[in-house]
């Protein structure tokens, strides 16, 4: 029999007002583990989408500035400012397509055939060359297309050209440069003389070495836009900081919300203490006049608050789980997010929080309670 | 050396009607071992006397000595231990802790001082010396008569072996018959176990348990 006892054995003596202080806690810990969890599996999704671009730039026209298009000489600029990195100028279009009977739209890449390998992957056949009437598809295209007769060796007309898709891609993912895996790419050299269009819509930039990207960066910067802003060249690993940022702050307010109904849960472990308190005045009179210490009656009530709050967290834990797994199921599609370490800490981090809002909670009730005068107390009907 | 002394203590409650003088210098001395009676009308500061006697209060001024501490400069906690470790408290009402057991209540004084468990064996020794049967060990303190909760609550008081009890009109919510088997209980506390005993009540009959008798009138020994 200790101070923990006594406190265990006032939470189960009104055990209805308790399950129902503990309810709010369990709501709590559910709301910001979930919420967490959710804010959390959408970064993670994010992460596995866009391919690791880390090490690329994207320049592309400055606004208003030559039509939107790159010359082919701005691109030789670029070639020779960045030294021995590679160089991949790209057009890009929508038009429409037709394969057999069926027609449809598609986005179009136009690359050069020689700069194709270091790009982008094939999965099955080959890489296009300058010279031929070639293309490859984007492996979503192919696998929603196959139906339709759009897959290898399949002939597909443009405007009043026919190329025939000499490869398939491997799935690429979302990427900031280019999303073939619903395009078609084309050679340059075809693009060029089929639109009669000589310039490229942007240049992709990829560095050998990680730690040059800001020189780099710098490098073309200063080369093309010595007089007025000819260029922007885009940094995809700022662009991915400042996405993971936005995910991170979706996630932070999200939390938020759950942590509205922490606190509300916490008014209700303060009334409920408060409550306790108010019906053993008497009792607290008795236990100081024999010799209870303020700081021993203090603990015995943080030991109540403690206890719900323990209970909230253990329950809301596990339902955390169950409701986690529906919502990374239900809304982010990928149930696997939920057992990723950072998804699990949310859990953690909510059980926390329940037991934290709890004591916080208890402490004002606590010391009202240490702090009773006992000849009052103990007078106290 | 007196196991209490009072020098010139004065109790003052300030109202805004005006000062209540509950004592007014008041000069005692119990010696160990005493059986002491106070008596007087109510509203002459009996509960005032035994509630500074039990540190519970403190004096508005005068010199309070308690088991040889003067308690002039204690703090909250001092006296508290002071509480804990001399001094053991009846009460008209009894007073059990509903939540404990009737040997948890007796156990739980022993565990404060103690700091740990394992104190059963002495609680129980003391409840079988006040003559609870064993067979109402387990039971709460709400399924016992008024007599044999009183039992319990001198067990509790006894329980850390204090150097003196107090109690204020033990008796006063039991009948006649019960209050007797009390009052001899108590009488043989003090005369088989040598405890000081200092006793608040409103019955006449009781005077012949006592070794002597404070008599207050409106806060003064009379
Ligand atoms: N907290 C307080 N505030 C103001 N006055 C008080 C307080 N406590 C006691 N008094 C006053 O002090 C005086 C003595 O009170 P006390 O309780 O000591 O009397 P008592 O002799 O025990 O009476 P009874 O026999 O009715 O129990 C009374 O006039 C009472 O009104
Ligand atoms: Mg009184």
């Amino acid at each position: 029999m200790t101070f923990f006892d006594l406190a265990r054995r006032n939470v189960s003596r009104h055990w209805l007002r308790s399950v129902l202080a503990v309810i709010g806690i369990v709501i709590g810990v559910i709301a910001i583990a979930t919420l967490g969890i959710m804010g959390n599996s959408i970064g993670l999704m994010f992460g596995d989408m866009v391919t690791d671009v880390g090490d690329t730039l994207v320049v592309s026209p400055a606004t208003g500035v030559g039509g939107g298009k790159l010359t082919e000489r701005q691109v030789d600029d670029i070639t020779r400012a960045v030294g021995s990195n590679l160089v991949i100028p790209f057009a890009s279009t929508a038009d429409k397509i037709s394969v057999g009977e069926k027609e449809g739209g598609a986005m179009l890449y136009a690359i050069p055939a020689g700069d194709m390998p270091s790009l982008l992957e094939v999965e099955s056949g080959a890489y296009p060359r300058d010279t031929g009437a070639g293309c490859l598809i984007g492996s979503q295209l192919a696998a929603n297309g196959r139906e339709n007769g759009l897959k290898l060796g399949a002939r597909v007309r443009i405007g009043d050209e026919t190329l025939r898709v000499v490869g398939v891609l491997e799935e690429r993912g979302m990427g900031f440069d280019i999303n073939p895996d619903y395009a078609i790419v084309v050679p340059y050299s075809w693009y060029s003389s089929h639109y009669d269009e000589d310039g490229y819509d942007q240049v992709i930039v990829k560095v050998r070495d990680v730690n040059d990207l800001d020189a780099v960066k710098e490098s073309i910067e200063q080369r093309m836009n010595r007089r007025e802003d000819v260029v922007t060249v885009m940094d995809t690993r700022g662009i991915l900081e400042s996405v993971f940022a936005a995910t991170d702050s979706i996630t932070v307010f999200l939390m938020g919300i759950g942590a509205v109904s922490l606190i509300v849960a916490g008014v209700s472990i303060l009334n409920v203490m408060l409550m306790s308190v108010t019906e053993r005045i008497k009792e607290i009179g008795v236990l100081r006049s024999i010799g209870t210490r303020r700081s021993e009656v203090m603990r015995m009530f943080i030991y109540e608050a403690l206890f719900l709050g323990l209970a909230g967290a253990v329950i809301g834990g596990a339902l955390s789980f169950c409701a986690g797994y529906v919502v990374t199921a239900v809304f982010v599609g990928n149930a696997d997010y939920l057992f990723d370490p950072t998804s699990l800490l949310y859990i953690v981090f909510g059980m926390a929080f329940g037991v934290i809002t709890s004591v916080a909670s208890g402490l004002y009730p606590a010391w009202k309670a240490a702090q009773l005068n006992p000849i009052q107390a103990l007078r106290h009907e | 050396m007196p196991v209490i002394s009072f020098e010139h203590v004065s109790k003052v409650y300030p109202l805004p009607a005006g000062d209540v003088v509950a004592l007014d210098a008041v000069d005692i001395a119990i010696e160990a071992g005493e059986f002491i009676l106070v008596m007087g009308p109510s509203g002459s500061g009996k509960s005032t006397l035994l509630n500074i006697m039990g540190s519970l209060d403190v004096p508005t001024s005068g010199e309070v000595t308690i088991a040889g501490n003067r308690i002039s400069g204690m703090d909250d906690d001092d006296l508290t231990l002071l509480r804990r470790d001399h001094i053991g408290f009846v009460f008209q009402q009894f007073n059990l802790i509903p939540l404990l057991s009737v040997v948890e209540n007796v156990e739980y004084p022993l565990i404060l001082k103690a700091r740990q468990n394992g104190s059963r064996e002495r609680a129980e020794e003391v409840l079988e010396a006040v003559g609870i049967a064993e067979t109402h060990f387990s039971h709460k303190p709400g399924e016992l008569s008024g007599g044999q909760q009183q039992r319990v609550a001198i067990a509790r008081a006894l329980a850390n072996d204090p150097d003196f009890l107090l109690c204020d009109e033990p008796t006063g919510n039991l009948d006649s018959k019960t209050g007797t088997a009390i009052m001899d209980l108590l009488d043989r506390m003090n005369r088989e176990e040598g405890k000081t005993v200092v006793m608040v009540t409103h019955d006449p009959r009781m005077t012949e348990y006592a070794d002597r008798t404070i008599r207050l009138v409106d806060g003064r020994v009379a």
